[in-house]
């Protein structure tokens, strides 16, 4: 670590109604990765947006390489040397990857703007980063990896010296999360001060020097990572420890029914002569690499996309999915990775979002009974210890966790025994997480059938009591949670 | 998820269908196919005198739709081109024919006006945020009520080939010794090429592209976005205004107020059959001429083979369908 290159002092923000940060504290030093922690709601990325001029501070003082600095726009703090990588990728998919990076400031050559330049040139920082992109490509062509490394290699390009990364794993596979860990490890040797914000836990010991943790828009302190444990860290986030152990034994009775069993699933390219069985009671995790085909069989066998061939039975009987509805039907609910496009409808109540898979049973005459759909979506609110205010609270309102549970009262209102649940917890903070992995296990306990997606393997080495993995669109392999590791399940995934 | 690119083979990998566009070739196609049908249903459209009717009709509508495209790729439409085309004409073409002003001077007030419709239109959707639907919706009954006012309701003439100032009916049809020349389509290809270069060389037209791709991306990167969301339909004002005159200088001697509407569907269609899509973010002006042959194709050939002025109607509406449901498979593949 070097000198401090960034410090922010008792940064107060309000906005209407909401202290969102109330004097906190960062500094940060050249060649260090400071990792910003806090839950969802902490206020860490409105400490960001103040920084880069997104917001503006109502006190404090932002110091920037020994000078008192506001910046009024992103651009002003671009300028400056201070570029942030979004959590959601800002990319215009219409254009190459070279337009991307040089958007705002072409090379122009007789008034025209100059592309073969701006394609060399994306070149040569793709080679300084030694990644290996077509700078003449369309964005949309490019797998969401391989955009982050195009935002990486923007935010160098206005000779950042200071580049904050917002979640950037969230999307990622293990395998391209190495590669950025790389991308960031050179950046630090080149004495750049890098902010990083994330959700999980096991990057933060693996990448960064040290950890400054918010709690409800306050500061709560800063230390350095190798002298802290994980607990550290959680208990400064939440106040607590939470997680539950991990399984070592599968909690499956062994006489239990299978309730689901999958055939020789084909569709397109990305599900290749899919079989698999779900028992009462399990959590089935599917492992893999992005793109492995995971969702697609999901959505697949959920009727969502077609499919070419293979057969369904739902305990024992042979079943016909051709839609959602038939999936429905079935007793099968799908949670989207995607809640806030698939899952909920965010400008509707929490009562409405939880009777929307089966409005028919609450309709009396041509009317919806009001009564009826209060009272059902009041039991699974307690059941489900979601936080709202009352059944009337728009889903936009609460907090990401809360929301998926909202998404699982849907199916549970609807008496689905099979539940997928897609990424479950991607961009949930710590503490929600927690609480969606004991939902997890309880209604497993109760006898619901539990197909889990997901890119994080402490998740699936956590919940699953059976693992599946998939590589491009087929299956490798299928590991039992007792003889599970994590070489195991990379190794599968990476069969081609 | 993403898998298209390598997923195409055969025929669309070909460099030089790749080269040119597999849309662009099929749009080609099209206007072949369908001038031959029209041509074998009716031996009457087999006359160099069709090939006149069809570029004049190309002409107004290229205009509009040119001007529509860059709405369209901005991530917007631009639904007053038809009735305000109309009003922009009758508004230049007044002056001349009461006021006794020069025709260039007519035709000046014609774009002036469609910059000035341009602004506003600009303004309601990147200024105030209104859908671009709906703001230029409201333009397009304002601009059809104004050209009421604006000539007390009646029709307007633009001075005859014979009159004094009618030069600027040859500068899209010379007629010598009944010799027809349909010069416009120079006039045409001139604007077609230089909004090919806006579009790809300039950065209002990186900046149009990137904001109909991704408004906020383009905005965190320090695009101006207000500034050229407005350029877009200002754009599209000024080719409204050229269309005004290309209308007025070769369509029958006077324009009325109150027509126009329903020609921005034709001006889209074409935009849209030429590939640009409707969510915004892609589109090219050599696709729009060809999507716009087709259409006025359409308009020059239905009453050949019969079908008047209702079933025009409906067989454009169907066209439009098919073209925007392409665009939507087209986005589906590609999400």
């Amino acid at each position: 670590m070097g000198e401090v290159i960034l410090t922010m002092k008792g940064i107060d923000k309000s906005f209407p109604g909401v202290h969102a940060l109330d004097h906190v504290d960062l500094e940060v030093r050249k060649g260090e990765v400071h990792a910003l922690m806090g839950e969802n709601g902490a206020g860490k990325s409105t400490l960001m947006k103040v920084l880069t001029g997104i917001y503006t501070k109502d006190s404090g003082t932002i110091t920037y390489e020994g000078r008192e600095v506001e910046f009024h726009n992103p651009k002003e703090a671009q300028e400056a040397g201070i570029v942030i990588v979004h959590q959601e990728l800002n990319m215009m998919n219409h254009l190459t990857v070279a337009q991307n990076i040089f958007i705002g400031r072409e090379f122009m050559k007789g008034g025209l703007i100059d592309d073969q330049k701006m394609n060399e040139e994306s070149r040569k920082l793709f080679s300084q980063l030694g990644i290996d992109i077509d700078p003449s490509e369309k964005m949309g062509n490019l797998t969401v990896g391989k955009q982050q490394m195009c935002e990486i290699a923007k935010a160098i390009s206005h000779e950042a010296k200071v580049i904050i990364f917002d979640e950037p794993s969230a999307a990622l596979t293990e395998a391209e999360i190495e590669e950025l860990f790389k991308i960031i490890r050179d950046l630090r040797a080149k004495q750049l001060g890098i902010v990083y914000i994330s959700h999980r836990m096991d990057e933060i010991k693996v990448i960064t020097d040290r950890v400054t943790v918010m709690r409800d828009g306050g500061y709560v302190g800063t230390l350095i990572t190798e002298e802290c444990t994980k607990d550290d860290i959680i208990n400064m986030m939440v106040g607590r420890v939470i997680y539950e152990d991990p399984k070592t034994h599968s909690a499956v009775p062994e006489n239990a029914p299978v309730v689901l069993k999958v055939e020789h699933l084909n569709a397109g390219k990305m599900v290749r002569d899919v079989s698999f069985e779900l028992r009462k009671g399990e959590i089935l995790g599917f492992s893999g690499l992005m793109g492995a085909g995971r969702t697609e069989t999901a959505r697949a066998l959920f009727g969502a996309d077609p499919k070419e061939s293979g057969d369904i039975y739902i305990n024992g009987k042979k079943v016909e999915i051709h839609s959602p509805q038939d999936a429905v039907k079935n007793g099968i609910g799908y949670l989207s990775e995607d809640r806030k496009r698939y899952g909920i409808v965010v400008g509707k109540t929490v009562a409405e979002n939880s009777t929307m898979a089966s409005l028919t049973d609450f309709v009396k005459g041509l009317f919806i009974d009001k009564k009826k759909e209060n009272d059902a979506t009041k039991k699974y609110i307690d059941r489900l210890k979601t936080k709202t205010p009352s059944v009337d609270q728009l889903v936009v309102n609460l907090s990401g966790g809360n929301q998926q549970k909202v998404v699982v009262a849907k199916w549970l209102v609807k008496n689905c025994d099979i539940l997928i649940f897609d990424e479950p917890t991607r961009g949930i903070d710590v503490g929600a997480k927690s609480e969606i992995y004991h939902l997890m296990n309880e209604l497993a306990a109760e006898g619901k059938s539990i197909i889990m997606i997901s890119s994080e393997m402490t998740e699936i080495l956590r919940m699953s009591d059976r693992i599946v993995v998939m590589c491009e669109g087929r299956k490798t392999a299928e590991i039992d949670i007792a003889e599970a590791t994590q070489e195991k399940i990379m190794h599968a995934a990476t069969l081609r | 998820m993403q898998i298209q690119g390598n997923e195409k083979r055969g025929f669309a990998n070909n460099p030089i269908v790749k080269a040119i566009g597999l849309q662009r070739i099929v749009v080609v196609l099209a206007v072949i196919l369908e001038a031959l049908l029209f041509s074998v249903l009716s031996p009457a459209f087999r006359q160099y005198a069709t090939v006149v009717s069809i570029l004049d009709y190309s002409y107004y509508i290229s205009f509009m739709a040119i001007g529509v495209t860059f709405c369209l790729i901005s991530g917007g439409n631009d639904l007053s081109v038809g009735t305000g085309m109309i009003c922009y004409a009758l508004a230049g073409g007044y002056l001349v024919q009461h006021m006794g002003w020069p025709v260039w001077g007519g035709m000046l007030v014609t774009i002036a006006f469609g910059l000035c419709f341009g602004v506003l239109n600009g303004a309601m959707v990147a200024i105030m945020n209104l859908p671009p639907f709906i703001a230029t919706l409201c333009t397009m009954l304002i601009t059809r009520g104004l050209g009421s006012i604006l000539t007390g309701g009646m029709a307007v003439s633009w001075p005859s080939r014979s009159a004094n100032g009618g030069w600027f009916r040859s500068m899209f049809k010379i007629i010598n010794s009944g010799k027809i020349v349909p010069v416009g389509f120079i006039i045409v290809l001139f604007f077609i090429i230089l909004m090919t270069l806006v579009l790809n060389k300039t950065k209002v037209g990186r900046y149009i592209i990137a904001i109909g791709s991704n408004k906020e991306a383009a905005r965190l990167s320090g695009v101006n976005v207000i500034k050229y969301q407005m350029m877009a339909y200002i754009i599209s004002g000024f080719f409204a205004g050229l269309a005004g005159i290309a209308y007025a200088a070769t369509f029958s001697s006077s324009v009325a107020p109150g027509t126009g509407a329903g020609l921005e569907l034709d001006a889209i269609g074409g935009a849209i059959i030429g590939g640009t899509s409707m969510t915004g973010g892609s589109g090219s002006v050599i696709g729009t001429l060809l999507g716009v042959f087709v259409m006025s194709l359409l308009k020059t050939g239905l009453p050949y083979v019969g079908l008047q002025a209702n079933w025009q109607q409906i067989i454009t509406g169907l066209v439009l369908i098919v073209a925007i449901y392409i665009d939507v498979l087209k986005n589906r593949k590609t999400a």
